[in-house]
Order: structure tokens, then C-alpha cells, then sequence
């Protein structure tokens, strides 16, 4: 569904990403774990079109999208859930919904609406609060909702429990969990490696811009050198 | 008791058309981080039209829509011919290509039409007056409270109730969280473009209407009140640019008809004064922004 080909994206003359490669097949959730600063972030921005890569191929469904702007790659459908959540607190939480769904048609939009209040019951009672008002979990699902809202048939994640206190992060690895029961194709960028190795069927392992390692995601959580050398254990790098 | 109410709504009028001004300079700034020097270009423009459609002999009726219409044209048209190519660049670097526009305009007209004043008729009404409960009250100032306050009104409904309004709102926020969304950058700057241009027009007719006179320096006035209201209220919050509009129009009057005729002259000093007052104990602004931070 996405192959990222020798990906090289640069801030300046610092090349944040250097010729990286993955693939996520359709139905899979895929992570993309690493130490701070290893250039996770960047290359999902680069994937969905925050950044342009210098060099390198991005390729989703078949079709070249290299470079492609956001919400063009969003109608292509792909999102990304961007770290920080970057949620608009300013609006309602109706009405960032409302804006995840600026692709849709109204009626679908309404429809796509509807699922996300049944799937985020806790969003339900506060569509009229702004936004800037949700607890770090509510507004994590909120994140989470108006990407969906855009109906996309592949989800970026970058960092969705970060920031969270422990009984968020379980909420987030939940929800995880029953996207990729749902049957959604996830990537998802994670720092605390263990946790996420449990809900993924893959791993990428990133250091220092390239990707090192990969696996499937049982293989990886076995392999007590990679947490030495890369990853740490759970709550060393959290 | 009575002057006092007389001020507060020739301050509310004088004040209404900062707001108008201010309101179109905050939603640029919004959606680009510009603060667009180029804004009182499009009152420059709306002058020249008046005073070339006064020349065919048209009535006012008619000549606002034509205003009104071409601020919008010309808004989309510099936006086009000009922001775009500096979207995402540093704030001081769009910062001079407003102050391009702003000068390259200026220029155009005083190589094409002239550098001297052109007048044309103001409408006869203007400097009527009436009396309600024992106030005698400008007509005029009455105008631009309704029309201004009828806008706003539309403006509000448009950005709270469309998509298309809370699109501009999201971009506003976090430009890139909005793209995420799917919002189309050039979509949605061109309809902040737009938008922030029909205010113009709405802005410049009033102005028009009393200064009537075409310079090629027309605007600099207007826009200079405008980024002024807009930077009280806290630039980039849009109900802030509109208090801000609406607090300045009241202090100028105010101090205008308080100071000794001696001083009066140095009301925009004053004005200045208070503005860097303000900045010591609220430097955000009347209104904060939260301002989401960029990749």
C-alpha cells in the first residue's frame, strides 16, 4: 500500500532522514520506533507532505506521490495524526470534526461524524467545547477522530502517547489495538518501543536518521540487544 | 451627559471603520503571518474608482457595490500576483513584499494618474444630523455603526456556521494541521484574500465618503489605523482586531474633544503613547493567541 524508497529529507544541510525505506502492507499496523531525535517524526512529515523530500521516492497504491502536498495526499488517503496532536483549540470540538471531514461529501461528513462519536464516546457530550479545553487524553482521541474523519484508508501516528499520564497511554494503546481489529492500516511512530511492539504486526527500528533494524514485531520484542543498544527499556526513554 | 453620547457615537463610527480595516488585516495575518502593509492599497483603489465612476456621472448607490467589488478583485489579484510567491517565507521577508506592494501601487498611480489630489462629490447626506431624545446625532456615524455592526454580524455568522468559515479558522490556528485536514492552501488564503478585501470596500466607501479625494497615498492613513487596532487587540485574534478597532475610534474622539485646543493636534501622539502603555503591562495584546507551533 506505501513503499517510502531511500527517503532523504534534509533541514538545511543536516539530512534529518537518510535514504530510509519501508513498506506497510494493506491491514497491517507498522511501527516505526527509535531513540529521540532518530528522525521518526520527520520522515512521516515527509510521507504525508509536511516536508519535501530531497531525495528518494514515496509511493502510495501504486502511484508516485513524492512530494505531493497534504491534502492532496489526504484525498489520496493517507493522514497523519501529527505529533502534538495539534488540535484547533480555538474551535469546538464539533468543529475540528467538521474540518477532518472538509474532503467528504455533507452527507458522508455527517455519516463519518457519526462514527467517530460512537468510536470516541467521550468526545459525545463535548462538541460544543473548545477544543483548548479536553484533558491530554480527550485530546488525543480528538486528534485521532478528525483524522479518521477524512477517511482514510491508510493512518499516520506520530507519537500518540506522548505527554500522556500512564492511564492515557493504556487508553491510547487501546484504541491502537481495536483500529487494527477494525482492520486499518496503521504506521505509527512510537518511543516506547515495548508497548508498541505488542499491538504491531511490524517494526522498524531508527537511529540517527536511517532505518537499522526490522522485523516482525514478536522477532524485535525478543531482542534484548536492540533495547540496549537503541531503545532502552520502557520508561527509560519515556 | 448629552456630549458624552454624541462622542461615544462618533467614536463608535470612526471606530467601526478601524474594525472593518483591522478585521481583514487579522485574517491575513491568520492564515499567513503577513501583516499586509499593501491592506490601504485596496482603499487607494477603491478612491481612483470613485472618483473615475463620479467622471460618468454615477450616484453613489452605485458606485459602493463597484467599490466594494473591485477592493475584492484587487485584494485577490495582489495576493496572486504577489503573496503567493513569498507564502512560507520568513515573516520579515513578506513583510517587505507588502511594503513592495504598498510602494510599487503608490507608484503606479502617481505615473498613471497623478500625484495631485482628485476630488469627487461626497454624498449630501453625510454632514446631516439628527436629533433622538434631545442628542443631536451625525447621520452618518449612524450608517457606519449599522452597516459596520450588519457586517461584522455577517462575517461572524460566516466563520462560525460555514465550512468554509471554520476551515479559515482552523488554517488561522495551525496552517499546517489545517492542510492535514485537507484544507487546500490556496483555497483557503485566496478566500482570506477575498474576505479581508470586502471589508475593505465596505471600509473604504465610508472613508471615501467623507474624504472625498483620490491621492495616491489614500490608504496609508486607513491602513496605518487598521495594523495599529489590529496589534491593541492582539494580531491574528479576530474578535480582538474588532475591540481593538472599536477601542481606538473611541480614544481618538475622546481625546480629540477632551485636550486643549492647544494640544489637540498631538492626539495620534497620545494615541501612541497609550499603545505603548498598553504593550508594557499586555504585550500580547488585549486578546491572547494561542498560537499552535510549526513543524
Amino acid at each position: 500500500m506505501l513503499e517510502v524508497e531511500s527517503l532523504t529529507t534534509r533541514y538545511g544541510s543536516i539530512a534529518a532522514v537518510r535514504e530510509a525505506s519501508l513498506a506497510v502492507q494493506v491491514g497491517e499496523v507498522v511501527c516505526l520506533i527509535g531513540p529521540n531525535g532518530a528522525g521518526k517524526t520527520t520522515l512521516l512529515a515527509s510521507v504525508a507532505g509536511l516536508l519535501r523530500p530531497a531525495a528518494g521516492r514515496v509511493v502510495f497504491d501504486g502511484v508516485e506521490v513524492t512530494g505531493w502536498s497534504p491534502d492532496r495526499m489526504l484525498r489520496a488517503g493517507l493522514a497523519l495524526v501529527p505529533e502534538h496532536r495539534r488540535i484547533f483549540a480555538d474551535l469546538s470540538v464539533r468543529e475540528n470534526l467538521l474540518v477532518g471531514g472538509v474532503t467528504q461529501r455533507p452527507a458522508r461528513r455527517i455519516e463519518l461524524l457519526d462514527e467517530v462519536v460512537d468510536l470516541f464516546p467521550v468526545l459525545a457530550g463535548k462538541l460544543p467545547v473548545p477544543a483548548g479545553y479536553l484533558s491530554g487524553g480527550e485530546a488525543q482521541q480528538l486528534a485521532i477522530g478528525r483524522s479518521l474523519m477524512g477517511d482514510p484508508r491508510l493512518l499516520l501516528m506520530d507519537e500518540p502517547a506522548l505527554g500522556l499520564a500512564p492511564v492515557l497511554v493504556d487508553v491510547v494503546f487501546d484504541l491502537i489495538g481495536s483500529l487494527r481489529d477494525a482492520g486499518r492500516t496503521l504506521l505509527v511512530v512510537e518511543q516506547n518501543a515495548q508497548r508498541m511492539l505488542e499491538v504491531a504486526d511490524r517494526a522498524y527500528v531508527m537511529r540517527s536518521g536511517q532505518i537499522v533494524t526490522e522485523g516482525s514485531a514478536n522477532e524485535l520484542a525478543d531482542r534484548d540487544d536492540l533495547f540496549d543498544t537503541y531503545l532502552g527499556r520502557a520508561g527509560t526513554l519515556a | 451627559m448629552i456630549e458624552v453620547v454624541q462622542q461615544v457615537v462618533d467614536g463608535l463610527g470612526r471606530g467601526g471603520i478601524y474594525a472593518l480595516i483591522a478585521l481583514g488585516i487579522a485574517l491575513i495575518f491568520g492564515v499567513m503571518h503577513l501583516v499586509n502593509f499593501a491592506h490601504g492599497e485596496l482603499i487607494t483603489v477603491g478612491a481612483y474608482t470613485s472618483y473615475w465612476l463620479f467622471n460618468t456621472d454615477l450616484d453613489w448607490w452605485l458606485v459602493t457595490p463597484i467599490v466594494v467589488v473591485v477592493a475584492v478583485l484587487t485584494s485577490v489579484v495582489i495576493e496572486f500576483v504577489a503573496f503567493r510567491w513569498v507564502r512560507g517565507a520568513s515573516d520579515f521577508t513578506m513583510l517587505m513584499t507588502s511594503f513592495g506592494v504598498h510602494f510599487v501601487v503608490q507608484a503606479l498611480f502617481v505615473m498613471y494618474v497623478s500625484a495631485n489630489f482628485r476630488q469627487f462629490p461626497r454624498p449630501g447626506w453625510i454632514f446631516n444630523t439628527v436629533r433622538v431624545g434631545g442628542v443631536s446625532l451625525e447621520v452618518f456615524d449612524l450608517v457606519v455603526v449599522s452597516v459596520t455592526l450588519a457586517s461584522l454580524l455577517a462575517v461572524y455568522w460566516l466563520l462560525q456556521r460555514t465550512l468554509f468559515g471554520i476551515s479559515l479558522r482552523a488554517a488561522a490556528e495551525d496552517f499546517d494541521a489545517a492542510r492535514l485536514m485537507g484544507i487546500r492552501s490556496n483555497r483557503v488564503i485566496r478566500g482570506a484574500f477575498a474576505l479581508s478585501g470586502l471589508l475593505a470596500g465596505v471600509a473604504a466607501v465610508f472613508w471615501l465618503m467623507r474624504s472625498g479625494q483620490a491621492s495616491p497615498t489614500a490608504g496609508l492613513t486607513p491602513m496605518l489605523k487598521g495594523v495599529l487596532a489590529a496589534l491593541i487587540g492582539g494580531l491574528g485574534s479576530l474578535s480582538g482586531a474588532v475591540l481593538g478597532g472599536i477601542v481606538l475610534g473611541l480614544v481618538e474622539v475622546l481625546l480629540i474633544s477632551r485636550l486643549p485646543g492647544g494640544i489637540a493636534g498631538l492626539t495620534d501622539g497620545i494615541v501612541f503613547l497609550l499603545i505603548a502603555l498598553l504593550f508594557v503591562f499586555r504585550p500580547q495584546g488585549l486578546i491572547t493567541v494561542r498560537h499552535a507551533e510549526r513543524v
